[in-house]
């Protein structure tokens, strides 16, 4: 390639004058810095959990110490420890799938009953009555040295029921 | 003050004062006249005509800004002492009570007349001839008043704060694929909690009042822009008054009975506080604040996202129709015309009768998850009742044109009146007809 070919092929691409090339420049560094500035607010605003705050492992205590058929609310923990009749367990979150109010139990009526839209569910956290869209959200159980330890710090979004989600001793 | 009265010969002059006075008086003019044209058409002085809202929506703003600016200093944005600051502020402080409750009533009052104000410009079509980005500016200001009021409640810190709080930002959730994020980022965490109430008392007393004073003075410098208030076309020359002091003793007479009303009010009728928030027990029922509770109404009939999407699909309509209704005849004339007032006022009955009509046959009968079940929620009760609800809407509209023969004016005039009118009856429904667990009850 010769010289003139050179600045032929530069000068045919150069239809950008020098004042258009520092305008288009300034132009991107400036939406860079702005989007630099908006990262930098983002990040600053990322969500935080505080020290002490809900989402941690709970230890629930003793295996033994939960009878089968029995249901134990853990309210710091904000979960419900189920002990099905044949010794699975499942630690059910207690906000609502709907639109996140607190479900309480209700022994005499068998069910989970969310006060603000009219949602029920049963033992296990299967929607009995709708708006709820799906069943309670569960946490993850580990069993160790025959202690329930529960991690509430994700929740676990299932459809429905199904015996695979209980944890056995 | 003492010195003024000297002039610099010496001699103690009545002259001087005079003047002095007739030049302050030049100088407040001069700011009336900033916000006011000069002169004003008599018959938009009538109070009938407009019924002063938008300035008395202007006076609860500086109402608000000065009881918020004093109930700062006294409030502590920690979920362990927010609700301790608001009993100390209610129980301890020195017109404690009062100015908080000033603060809660104004904001009360200022989402209706804003409300109101809204109507008035649709009911007058003063969205006509130019005001198009006026109308759109409008609705950005009712979208930060009512952003003011859902953040500005959860600060006490009490059940209603809690859980209103805690269905809204759930609500936010169902928006695909952003909603988590956008939930999460608002909370500032997993659920409502010492962030969410950090990032709730930042936006309410910092971005939303520089948000709302930029917004408002746009709005108010595009009425001078686009020739002052509306008024209807006519050939005949109009009487003119000047704004000083025909306008000026109406608005003074109409702010200092705004401002009594309210002291009496607020000191008769104390702002409410509830049981301090306990995150394990919603209050049954959970009910959002008054004025969300049209809205709530919705979600006890569709699923969350339609819910969203119904009010949405409206608001959007309502912020287009100046691009719709371009008809600039009937400008400044209540409901347009004879027609125009039938139909709003067959709209008005409608939008009264056939809410509660669908709400009962709702509650009692109607069921599309049961009669399809093979179909997700999101379908059955979501896109099922939210097409057939629009469908509505356009069997609405098209039989105002049929039935009353109305052009596209009078027949936008009657969906948005019907669309008005059925918030508000939704709205009396969830006030007064909703019990424990949010099923349909008597109230007397």
């Amino acid at each position: 390639m010769t010289m003139s070919t050179i600045n032929k092929a530069l000068s045919s691409e150069a239809e950008i004058s020098r004042r258009n090339f520092l305008k288009l420049g300034a132009g991107v560094l400036g939406g860079l810095a702005l989007l630099e500035l908006v990262g930098v607010g983002l990040m600053f605003l990322e969500p935080r959990s505080l020290e002490g705050e809900f989402g941690g492992v709970v230890n629930a205590g003793p295996v033994d110490s939960f009878p089968n058929g029995s249901i134990t609310e853990f309210p710091a923990g904000r979960f419900f420890l189920i002990r099905a009749e044949d010794g699975g367990f499942l630690a059910i979150y207690r906000r609502c799938t709907h639109l996140g109010c607190s479900v309480s139990w209700k022994p005499e009526q068998n069910q989970f009953v969310c006060p603000c839209h009219g949602s029920h569910f049963d033992f296990y956290g299967d929607v009995e009555n709708p708006p709820a869209p799906r069943a309670l959200d569960t946490f993850a159980i580990h069993i160790e040295d025959g202690m329930v330890k529960v991690d509430t710090s994700r929740p676990q979004t299932r459809e429905e029921f199904e015996s695979s989600q209980f944890v056995y001793a | 003050m003492q010195a003024s009265t000297k002039t610099p010969s010496g001699k103690s002059s009545h002259v001087s004062r005079q003047v002095e006075r007739s030049r302050m008086r030049a100088v407040m003019n001069n700011i009336i006249l900033h916000l006011h044209p000069t002169r004003v058409p008599a018959s938009a002085l009538r109070l009938t005509y407009t019924w002063g809202l938008g300035g008395l929506s202007a006076l609860l703003t500086v109402i608000l800004i000065s009881t918020g600016i004093l109930l700062m200093f006294r409030y502590d944005a920690s979920v362990e002492r927010a609700y301790a600051s608001i009993q100390f502020l209610e129980t301890q402080v020195m017109f404690g009570s009062l100015l908080r409750s000033v603060h809660h009533w104004a904001a009360n009052l200022l989402l209706v007349t804003v409300f109101l104000h809204m109507l008035r410009v649709f009911f007058t079509g003063s969205y006509k001839k130019g005001r198009a980005t006026n109308w759109l500016v409008g609705i950005a200001l009712l979208l930060l008043v009512v952003s003011f009021n859902f953040t500005g409640y959860l600060l006490p810190w009490d059940q209603l704060a809690y859980w209103a709080v805690t269905v809204a930002t759930s609500l936010l959730s169902y928006i695909p694929l952003i909603g988590n994020a956008l939930t999460t980022f608002l909370l500032g965490g997993p659920e409502v909690g010492q962030a969410t109430l950090r990032n709730f008392y930042a936006i309410h007393v910092a971005v939303l009042p520089a948000l709302l004073l930029l917004t408002m003075s746009y709005h108010f410098w595009r009425i001078r822009k686009d020739g002052d208030i509306s008024q209807p076309e006519r050939d005949d020359k109009v009487l003119k008054l000047t704004t000083i002091p025909y306008l000026i003793q109406i608005e003074l007479a109409a702010a200092a009975l705004l401002i009594t009303s309210i002291l009496l009010w607020a000191m008769f009728v104390p702002a409410p506080l509830e049981e301090m928030a306990n995150p394990a027990h919603p209050p049954n029922p959970a009910k959002a604040a008054w004025y969300f509770l049209g809205l709530q109404e919705l979600l006890l009939h569709m699923h969350p996202l339609a819910a969203m999407m119904l009010p949405g699909l409206i608001l959007l309509g309502v912020a287009l129709i100046p691009f719709w209704d371009t008809r600039s005849e009937d400008i400044g004339i209540y409901f347009r015309s004879s027609t125009g007032k039938k139909i709003a006022l067959s709209a008005a009955v409608l939008g009264v009768v056939l809410p509660i009509v669908l709400v009962v046959l709702d509650e009692y009968w109607v069921d599309f998850p049961g009669w399809l079940p093979g179909l997700p929620t999101i379908v059955s009760n979501g896109m099922i009742p939210l097409v057939l609800t629009m469908a509505g809407l356009g069997i609405i509209y098209w039989s105002f044109q049929k039935l009353f023969k109305g052009n596209r004016s009078e027949s936008t005039l009657g969906l948005v009146t019907f669309l008005f009118i059925s918030l508000i009856t939704l709205t009396i429904i969830g006030i007064f007809f909703r019990g424990p667990n949010m099923a349909l009850i008597w109230p007397w």
